[in-house]
């Protein structure tokens, strides 16, 4: 559609703007020397220049816990839908990559309305990464940039003025908030694409050495290659790989009784396939037991079986997260594809 | 609700319905027949499962064991956890959750013309006794049906007086075993892979349905192995933990596939990628 170009000042009369509104805007914001998504209060709260949250914005499209139904105790149940409107303000591409992975999860084969209904009422306003974070590889994932799914895409130039591609309705409509701003110039857009093609290249810290569109072949040759016990060796099948990954969506769904004992609701919570009961039925009996499978299991969802659902895009978007966050050191994708990369031939 | 989700149903929705018989087969297997309060019968078919729930207490995945040739719907619960504890204590007109039906059935269209041979171990016998019903209200569609059923001890045996019946016809073979001896029993004893030399000439040319504990299924394989049983011709009704029932939670998955999706009811064949299965 359009691309706007915003001073600083300008910028922040535009958050002003959208949080008048009354509509919530969550944001990345400073929390205990990291950066965390959460309800913005005021512009000067806002971290355009964060490098990576603690956990990602996934957490509004599928929130941790989310309610499905409310009921009487043994007795009939009645659909909740919780989804409100929300502006999602300053999605990294990587993360919005995943949003836009999830969106397609959730809409084919049995549409899930829970999921679908929440993020239509999200407007997503991405942002183009500022400041590489410790363990960002979305160079190598081909997701540093996006082109589309966005409502509006920002890009902060060296000079500080931020550029705003406004790419729909939705975008549209709360691009009217923001006053008089001036469309970019022929320069202003080629600065644009320096920072694209820089980001392309920078948000590397681990090097993937194939294109990601291998890893589903690279895999399908390393079921029992000795990588996925050494690493799971030193697991402590914690799942904090699975809580802080943008594209993990696995789910548990339990009931809830209120204090009245009559009435209660029926929720759905993040689960996580590295938890040592994720595969245990009635009976305790488990069908993935041993960390190895369920660590190899982790990394053949990102890089063979949710691919083959969603049309080949590898379910790994190159956040880093996983790495920051596991304890043992033994998280991270692009160590474990590498090996077997180095350990395949590839016809 | 936005406007392109308020045409959806929500998946995760269980409609009603009252149980309307209820017996005990053994000391932990609870048998209910259902109706939909909607007066409308699921339309199902052998194989499939539904997901079943006490809205306050949880929801778990539960084989059907009834045929779509009869009416209602027939379930047999183990007592085994929370919500199966709570089911057993619902009488007569009580009221359950039910989402589904879900997942593959078993090929009763292929299976027409053929031989069918079912391996049951414990409450395997359960979903293949919708299958059995089928084929027995279907009788002049397939050719031999042989049931071979296994049970770990004689008091937890199921469907007593049905077997019963079932071995007086003169147009089925049922035999059956128990793993350890018991005064009353003058049957075969031992596991169910025992029953398969007495059935082996049977077995070129039949399908062969299994469905019984994950222990079992490596055995059966070997011996169909040994009898040279393609892999086309072997069907497999597998358990998992089918959280949603509907391909998302991720619970069930056996590397690609989705149990409650892609299974419960896989062709053998269809598992050579799938190590995780068996």
């Amino acid at each position: 559609m359009s691309v706007l170009k915003f001073t600083p000042k300008q910028f922040d009369d535009f958050v002003s703007a959208m949080l008048k509104t009354g509509r919530p805007v969550m944001a990345p914001q400073a929390k205990n020397g990291r950066f965390a998504f959460g309800p913005l209060a005021s512009p000067a709260d806002l971290r355009l220049d964060y490098d990576v949250t603690i956990l990602p914005p996934k957490k509004y499209v599928l929130p941790q816990v989310e309610t499905l139904l409310e009921f009487e105790v043994c007795g009939p149940c009645r659909s909740v839908q919780e989804g409100q409107p929300m502006i999602l303000l300053g999605v990294h591409p990587y993360d919005l990559t995943a949003i836009l992975q999830m969106d397609e999860l959730f809409r084919q084969g049995q549409y899930d309305k829970h999921y679908m209904d929440r993020r239509c009422q999200i407007t997503i306003i991405a942002l183009d990464v500022v400041t590489p974070s410790a363990n960002v590889f979305a160079s190598s994932m081909g997701t540093a940039t996006v082109r589309s799914g966005y409502d509006i895409l920002l890009t902060v130039l060296k000079d500080g003025s931020i550029l705003a591609d406004v790419a729909t309705a939705k975008g549209q409509e709360l691009i009217r908030l923001a006053g008089s701003v001036v469309p970019a110039s022929e320069a202003d857009l080629k600065a644009r694409k320096d920072v694209w093609e820089h980001n392309n290249a920078a948000l590397n810290k681990h090097i993937l050495l194939c294109k990601p569109s291998l890893l589903p072949k690279i895999l399908e040759q390393n079921y029992n290659h000795p990588v996925w016990e050494e690493k799971a060796r030193l697991c402590y099948s914690c799942g904090s790989c699975n809580q802080v990954c943008p594209t993990c969506y696995c789910f548990d769904v339990q009931d809830r009784v209120n204090w009245d004992l009559k009435t209660g609701h029926r929720f759905r919570c993040w689960d996580g396939c590295l938890l040592e009961n994720f595969a245990t039925v009635a009976g305790n009996h488990n069908f993935r037991k041993d960390r190895a499978a369920r660590y190899r299991h982790r990394l053949y969802r990102k890089g063979k079986y949710v691919p083959e659902k969603i049309g080949g895009q590898i379910a790994c978007v190159g956040c880093g997260r996983c790495i920051s966050a596991c304890t043992a050191k033994i998280a991270n994708p692009v160590e474990v594809y590498n090996r077997l990369l180095q350990d395949t031939k590839l016809g | 609700m936005c406007e392109c989700c308020s045409g959806h149903p929500d998946i995760y929705l269980p409609q009603m319905a009252t149980i309307t018989k209820r017996r005990m087969l053994n000391g932990t297997e609870l048998f209910l027949h259902l109706e939909m309060d909607s007066g409308q019968d699921l339309r199902y078919k052998p194989g499939q499962f539904v997901e079943v729930s006490l809205a306050g207490i949880g929801e778990a995945p539960i084989s059907i064991s009834s045929s779509p040739t009869q009416k209602g719907l027939e379930l047999v619960v183990r007592n085994v956890g929370s919500l199966t504890k709570a089911i057993h204590k619902l009488q007569v007109g009580d009221k359950l959750g039910i989402r589904g039906p879900y997942g593959t059935t078993y090929p009763i269209e292929e299976a027409k013309g053929k031989d069918l041979v079912f391996i049951c171990g414990g409450i395997g016998l359960v979903p293949q006794r919708s299958f059995i019903r089928y084929a027995l209200d279907h009788r002049n569609d397939y050719g031999k049906i042989i049931v071979l059923i296994g049970t770990k001890c004689y008091s937890m045996r199921l469907f007593r007086e049905e077997i019963a019946l079932w071995q007086e016809r003169k147009d089925m073979t049922v035999l059956e075993t128990i793993d350890e001896a018991h005064d009353c029993w003058d049957g075969n004893v031992g596991v169910v892979t025992t029953l398969i030399p007495k059935i082996e000439n049977e077995l070129p040319g039949s399908l062969v349905l299994i469905c019984g504990p994950p222990i079992m299924y490596k055995f059966v394989l070997i011996s169909l192995a040994e009898a040279q049983v393609p892999e086309e011709n072997i069907y497999v009704n597998l358990e998992r933990r089918m959280k949603c029932g509907v391909g998302k939670c991720g619970h069930c998955q056996i590397n690609d596939k989705y149990v409650c999706q892609d299974g419960p009811v896989f062709r053998y064949s269809d598992l050579a990628l799938v190590p995780e299965a068996i």
